[in-house]
């Protein structure tokens, strides 16, 4: 244990929390009238959005400027590294829960449902084949998997580029190069956008040419589910990996001290490595 | 460094005064304050529910509750009780004892402390606003299982949001847990010298990163089947209503652990106090916990048995829940053994605990025979399931936490609760509360099934008895918020060592109460 135990930093009472608490009333709410096409809901939806959005930029402006107030020991930071390390873990299994409804669709229930030695197969889906990709025995408009080897190989080779590039700018950032910085940041931004870029011409050209939708059974359902989830998260992850882009080039991090950094580039392997998984079982298999 | 900690600490003694002081509030000791009165509130509305419930089953026939509502009662008395009220209580009792018994200045992330008991009365307030929006509440069980809630109307995605809120306040409440025993913990105070109550704590809060994302993407998947087209749970599009189940329970039955393997924790430091002597078998305790939490992820298809699923796979998950009962039943020796010729005395806390041991002991037996696939299709789905698992959350968990609270309200308040009041408390609760569930057992077995408010005349006689408990249980409640209120504020002046046998940290080295910054030095553990 470090000397610096006794001064662990306790941060003074804020407001944040309960600002945040605020914007999500608001936005539980107002989505779930939303949903139910109640008008007041999209009020509430956009304030909620609105006061998070504050409260984002205030929390964690605080949380920058203490920390290059040098208010963060050797302590802190390690909780802070035990703390983005199992919120990561909790975000791979909340992927596990859609993997894991890709595999039972896939290799339980849709073969029960054209197993002729049960009721099921015999009788109530007897003309149902079962193949995957398959919208199921009660959906019958036709539509087009989508095939791997375009823009999701495309993809994948963007996302593994900028697994490299902002492990560069971490290298750079421990020789104290803040230009090399700066760069390799910039060069990880404008890959994982062109891949939201690329992701969005995807859903545009599943929805208009391949008629594949949300509404087309098992495969629509986890597919959009799999892919969106992971492209929200890539979302997530550039607006992260631009918020300390402007931190690097307002002088933030030492060589030493830098853990807002490696935090990013943590979370960035993570929907990398989530990506790989989704390039094989959603689109490859 | 000093001149950091002045600036730290130096905000805090000024904290803002009245309302402000609970909302902005980084200390643990408020948000554990906060977290345990807000349970209590939520205690007091499922109660409300239960209450209903009961008055409705008190004759058969339809007396005061429709169907419609009283499916309404029961959905939401269960998301209530287990979000609501048991979960945020135990929170609560790691907020203000994990950093007091490690020797810790407060949580590792005091800022996202407060955050994760705000969004509680968030959560709070959409579940229990559901009951006012046109269709009503959710009605499909506190299970929400698929096609009844993927039915339903803007109350079941009231209920969904509510159970994402909370689900986010327990991922941070839990990596909050973790981080702060892992890293700040008192110089000396090794992983195996940890008092029992953190240990169980730390096992808990894996147990939460691990599952209550689960629970997330299953309600999401039900989210987008309702809202957006897609058919995870919908037959025609592929998808399967018992695949929910499984994903469901993946994050259920490892819940039931989560509240019970706290109350484990509160029980093995109570029963060393009393018993004055040290726990017997510590490391087995450690041991089992961890065993326990593992098994509990391999064994939710128990609670699907009639859902329809290969014979291999009722063979293995009857086996591994079956196999639950070993390190539980180390727990129980442990235990009986601490009480082995200890020099014991029987203040409430240790009457709650002993009362813990008794009835949880028949509720983990009961488990044990549901457990068995030939029984459970009998039994599935009546009041003995019922019966078993109020045996396990309300003399289990429940208990724990009244025999926690009388131990610790001493150190809390800094005054003693009136002792004579404590005890009919416990006596009372005891009684009515097998009033209400023993009898249970005997209409589940003779076939009564649950969730439904009218019932054959043979059960009339059993169904007037349970519920008389259940008024009483009700009842005594109250008799325990009026001795925490007293004790806060007119009760005796505590001793600085109320308990003569307690040997933790936050007995040995702090006084009651305990000051609003304890441990800025850590104690050296030797």
């Amino acid at each position: 244990m470090s000397q610096e135990s006794g001064h662990y930093y306790v941060p003074a009472p804020s407001m944040y929390p309960i600002i945040g608490s605020t914007a999500v009333l608001f936005m539980g709410s107002g989505a779930a009238l939303t949903m139910n096409k109640i008008e007041l809901g999209y009020g509430l939806l956009g304030i909620g959005f609105a006061i998070l959005i504050y409260m984002l930029f205030g929390w964690f402006g605080t949380v920058a400027r203490e920390s290059e107030s040098g208010k963060y020991g050797e302590q802190v930071d390690l909780s802070f590294r035990w703390g983005m390390g199992w919120f990561i873990f909790t975000e791979v299994m909340f992927f596990c829960a859609f993997f894991g409804a890709l595999f039972y669709m896939r290799n339980l229930s849709i073969p029960w449902l054209i197993d002729e030695s049960t009721v099921l197969g015999n009788e109530f889906w007897s003309s149902y084949d079962g193949t995957w990709p398959t919208a199921g025995p009660g959906v019958h408009e036709a539509f087009t998997p989508m095939g791997a080897w375009g823009l999701p190989a495309f993809n994948t080779l963007l996302l593994l580029t900028s697994g490299v590039t902002v492990t560069i700018a971490h290298w750079r950032l421990k020789e104290n190069r803040r230009d090399g910085l700066k760069l390799w940041l910039l060069a990880t931004i404008a890959l994982g956008a062109l891949f939201i870029g690329c992701q969005a011409y995807e859903y545009v050209h599943a929805y208009n040419d391949l008629n594949l939708k949300m509404t087309t059974g098992a495969y629509g359902s986890t597919f959009f589910m799999l892919t969106g989830f992971h492209g929200f998260h890539v979302t997530i992850g550039t607006i992260m990996l631009i918020v300390i882009y402007f931190r690097s080039a307002a002088g933030h991090f030492t060589p030493e001290h830098h853990f807002g950094f490696e935090g990013v580039a943590w979370y960035w392997h993570f929907v990398d490595v989530v990506w790989l998984g989704l390039f094989i079982f959603v689109y490859l298999m | 460094m000093a001149a950091v900690h002045g600036d730290a600490h130096g905000h805090d003694d000024h904290h803002p005064s009245g309302i402000m002081r609970w909302v902005t509030t980084t200390n643990h000791k408020d948000i554990g304050t906060m977290y345990l009165w807000f349970s209590f509130t939520m205690f007091l509305i499922g109660g409300f529910l239960a209450m209903g419930i009961r008055a409705e089953l008190y004759q058969p026939g339809i007396q005061i509750l429709q169907p419609e509502l009283f499916n309404q009662f029961t959905t939401l008395h269960g998301l209530i009780m287990v979000f609501g009220a048991i979960m945020p209580a135990f929170v609560g009792f790691a907020n203000w004892q994990v950093p007091l018994m490690i020797g810790a200045p407060d949580m590792a992330f005091a800022r996202m402390n407060n955050w994760s008991f705000w969004l509680l009365p968030v959560a709070g307030t959409l579940l229990v606003s559901s009951f006012f929006v046109p269709g009503g509440a959710a009605a499909g069980g506190w299970t929400f299982y698929p096609p009844l809630s993927t039915q339903g109307g803007l109350g079941v995605d009231l209920m969904i949001f509510a159970v994402h809120i909370l689900g986010a306040s327990s991922i941070m409440g839990s990596i909050n847990i973790i981080t702060t025993i892992l890293n700040m913990r008192a110089p000396g105070m090794t992983l195996m010298k940890m008092p029992m109550f953190v240990w169980t704590w730390l096992i808990t809060a894996y147990l939460l990163v691990l599952v209550m994302p689960v629970l997330a993407g299953v309600v999401t998947m039900l989210l987008t089947d309702r809202h957006f087209g897609t058919s995870f749970f919908n037959a025609a599009g592929g998808g399967d209503p018992v695949m929910f189940q499984h994903i469901f329970w993946f994050f259920g039955h490892p819940e039931v652990y989560i509240m019970i393997l706290p109350a484990f924790g509160i029980v093995s430091e109570i029963i060393p106090t009393f018993a004055r002597k040290p726990l017997f078998g510590y490391s087995s305790m450690v041991y089992a916990t961890a065993s326990i939490a593992i098994l509990s992820c391999v064994v939710w298809a128990h609670h699907m048995f009639t859902a329809g699923m290969p014979t291999v796979g009722q063979l293995f998950f009857m086996y591994a829940t079956m196999l639950i009962a070993v390190p539980t039943g180390v727990k129980v020796f442990n235990w009986t053994a601490t009480m082995w010729r200890g020099s014991m005395t029987f203040e409430t806390p240790m009457l709650f605990a002993i009362g813990f041991i008794f009835l949880f002991v028949i509720g983990g037996f009961s488990g044990v025979i549901c457990a068995i696939v030939p029984i459970d299709i009998q039994v599935q789905d009546t009041y003995y399931v019922i019966a078993h698992f109020h045996y396990v959350l309300v003399s289990g968990a429940l208990f724990s936490l009244f025999a926690g609270v009388y131990y610790w309200l001493p150190k809390w308040t800094g005054n003693m609760y009136n002792e004579t009041l404590g005890k009919w408390h416990f006596w009372l609760s005891m009684f009515f509360f097998n009033l209400t569930f023993f009898v249970q057992h005997f209409l589940g077995l003779a076939g009564m099934p649950r969730r439904i408010p009218d019932y054959n005349l043979q059960f009339a006689d059993f169904n007037m008895v349970s519920s008389i408990g259940a008024f009483g249980f009700g009842l005594t409640q109250l008799l325990f918020l009026y001795i925490v209120i007293s004790c806060i504020r007119s009760g005796e002046k505590s001793p600085e060592k109320p308990w003569d046998g307690a040997t933790t940290l936050e007995w040995t080295h702090l006084p009651c109460p305990a000051p609003y910054h304890s441990f800025e030095k850590p104690p050296i553990v030797k």
